[in-house]
């Protein structure tokens, strides 16, 4: 099991390394000169712009760059903001809390929705519930999240005057945003819990318990769920990583602090190494969190765990 | 002639069937040949109909906006600013006094084009790397599995603006963007299909005959496994156009004079508390297209399931 961890472990580390490079890549490789995106060669010197590419080392070789570039990173050296130049890293930290309690609750507003009315639709399938469960799952896959979240503004802050629109202070300003960006995740959880739930409760081991005479409810609650939460936790992993992604855009709609809405700011002044940061940051928690889900498939999963002592 | 002959034998067994169950001949093959049809091309019910008549209405907009639209996008009528939803101005008229409709429907060409492009360029590249990994397997798999690896590090829509913000706005830019997004999950779904095609006994039976490994990949492999990837690709398309809408209205979109939908959210979301329609509409359209695509898509994919599939 420990072995299993840590090789686990290892292999996030690596994926990790590679998002940095591709960050890179993304950044140095594709066309597009970052000097000409910082000043405007129309008002500035040839000679300047020359001098700027020198200080930012974009004149050495590619493998030299990115070896300091990754050198750089890896000591905390986010670089400098291009706008007033204070440093990336404790520019991102001072946001992170923010945006972390925004995508947590998320989070769970999508696995509350989705995984009750996803196993309770499987359970009951063709009543009612089924019926609302497949509306949100719709809806939730189909809705951009800003209109998802320009609507709830109109009815609940415009109309209703019951919350506040915009803002970050105390937790009012969270539930709107919450509701919005969490919408989305449930849609897919929702499908997804369905589904599988529909699958297991078809399998023969649920015929054998139901057999042996065990009540419906252990059947379905216990032993059905628990199988079936295993490709539904994963899906929940990825889609808490589309959360925090998509703080970008729900921030900027309740215009509320964070690094999405750092992210959104940095792109539209072409700040690249806050932008660089940002997504490195995010690649990292989405890294930590699937890992994490692949641990927790050991709790779910005796099978697994057995598996993972072997070797 | 030969489509006709592989049809009509899964027909006759259902013929058999009803014949069994005590019907007229006749009756019980017409009934078997609805059957088969039903199976293969999934039940189309009402919402499948009605979902087929919006996604055609909408391409009808993107293709003749001029013949759906009741006024110019750019026409601006300084004696109708603001104004709500009535009969001249089915969806009302924004602060330029533009009609909210025309502009929905012009703005139908740009969102769709960008998603439609976006899955074409997706899927190609995807389909291709998931075919080369899965089809020639070894060093090659290892290499392009990992570089998909490190794609999926960054969640979708943060991969998408990123790239957007290195290329800068315009169309071209970000088909490419939201295309290469969403390349690891064409890629992989390939791969999982080829892998299970290649042992099939056909598939040893052409090469066992002396056939060139490239046409079997071309007209054994390939054929048989294209369906859960056109089904990802329809689904997938509802994705793109929300991963579009969403970089236009955080202004990485095509900027032109007649906006797209996400853009024309963007424009409305400072008028939200007196005009309610700018917003409202657009939104309305693009929820109503992605989950019409999406009803589409899961009939689909329910209807080629390799569970129900009778390969």
């Amino acid at each position: 099991m420990l072995q299993a961890a840590l090789s686990r472990l290892l292999s996030s580390l690596l994926v990790i390394v590679g998002s940095l490079a591709l960050v890179f890549c993304i950044f140095y490789l594709l066309p597009g000169d970052p000097v000409l995106s910082m000043v405007d060669p129309t008002s500035v010197s040839p000679e300047v712009i020359e001098n700027l590419r020198q200080q930012l080392g974009l004149d050495r070789p590619f493998h030299e760059r990115l070896l300091t570039y990754f050198g750089d990173m890896l000591t905390g050296d986010f670089g400098r903001s291009l706008v007033g130049s204070d440093p990336v890293l404790p520019k991102i930290l001072a946001q992170v809390p923010s945006t972390l309690l925004l995508t947590a609750a998320s989070a769970l507003v999508a696995v509350a929705v989705g995984v009750t009315l996803g196993v309770l639709s499987a359970v009951r399938k063709g009543g009612i519930i089924d019926l609302i469960a497949r509306i949100v799952g719709l809806f939730g896959i189909s809705m951009p999240t800003f209109w998802s979240g320009i609507l709830l503004i109109l009815i609940f802050s415009v109309q209703l005057g019951w919350l506040p629109s915009m803002g970050s202070d105390g937790w009012r300003t969270l539930i709107l945003p919450a509701l919005a960006l969490g919408f989305v995740g449930a849609g897919s959880i929702v499908r997804m819990v369905r589904g599988s739930m529909l699958d297991v409760l078809n399998e023969p081991f649920i015929t054998t318990l139901r057999a042996k005479g065990l009540r419906e409810r252990a059947v379905q609650y216990k032993h059905a769920l628990r199988s079936a939460l295993i490709p539904a936790v994963t899906l929940i992993g990825m889609q808490i990583g589309d959360m925090l992604a998509g703080t970008v855009i729900i921030e900027t709609v309740f215009s509320r602090q964070g690094i999405g809405r750092i992210l959104a700011d940095a792109i539209m002044a072409k700040d690249l190494p806050v932008v660089q940061g940002i997504v490195f940051f995010t690649a990292i928690v989405y890294v930590g969190i699937n890992l994490l889900v692949d641990l927790s498939y050991a709790a779910i999963d005796p099978r697994i765990r057995r598996k993972g002592a072997k070797s | 002639m030969k489509n006709s002959a592989t049809s009509a034998e899964p027909a006759a067994r259902g013929a058999w069937l009803g014949r069994l169950a005590g019907r007229s001949r006749k009756s019980a093959y017409a009934a078997g040949r609805q059957a088969v049809s039903r199976r293969r091309f999934g039940s189309a019910d009402l919402l499948t109909v009605l979902a087929g008549l919006a996604v055609s209405f909408l391409a009808a907009c993107a293709l003749l906006p001029g013949w759906i639209a009741p006024y110019s996008p750019t026409e601006m009528n300084t004696a109708a600013i603001l104004q709500g939803p009535s009969s001249a101005h089915l969806f009302g008229t924004d602060y330029f006094g533009r009609d909210v409709f025309s502009l929905v429907v012009y703005g139908t060409r740009d969102s769709l084009l960008i998603g439609v492009s976006s899955v074409i360029v997706g899927v190609l590249l995807g389909g291709t790397l998931g075919s080369l990994a899965g089809y020639v397997g070894g060093r090659l798999d290892a290499a392009i599995m990992r570089i998909m690896d490190v794609l999926l590090t960054i969640p979708g829509i943060l991969l998408a603006l990123t790239i957007a913000a290195a290329l800068g706005p315009g169309l071209r830019n970000i088909v490419l963007a939201i295309a290469i997004s969403s390349v690891p999950g064409y890629a992989r779904v390939m791969r999982g299909q080829i892998m299970a095609i290649r042992g099939r006994g056909y598939v040893f039976a052409s090469r066992a005959l002396g056939t060139k490994p490239s046409d079997v990949l071309l007209r054994h492999v390939l054929p048989n496994s294209a369906a859960p990837l056109l089904v990802m690709a329809t689904l997938g398309l509802g994705s793109s156009i929300l991963a579009g809408a969403g970089l236009s209205f955080l202004g990485l979109g095509v900027l032109k004079e007649i906006p797209d939908w996400g853009a024309l959210l963007s424009q409305g979301r400072g008028y939200l508390t007196v005009a309610w329609w700018i917003c409202t509409f657009p939104g309305l359209t693009i929820t109503l297209f992605v989950l019409s695509v999406n009803l589409i898509g899961d009939r689909w994919r329910d209807a080629v399931d390799p569970k129900r599939k009778g390969r």
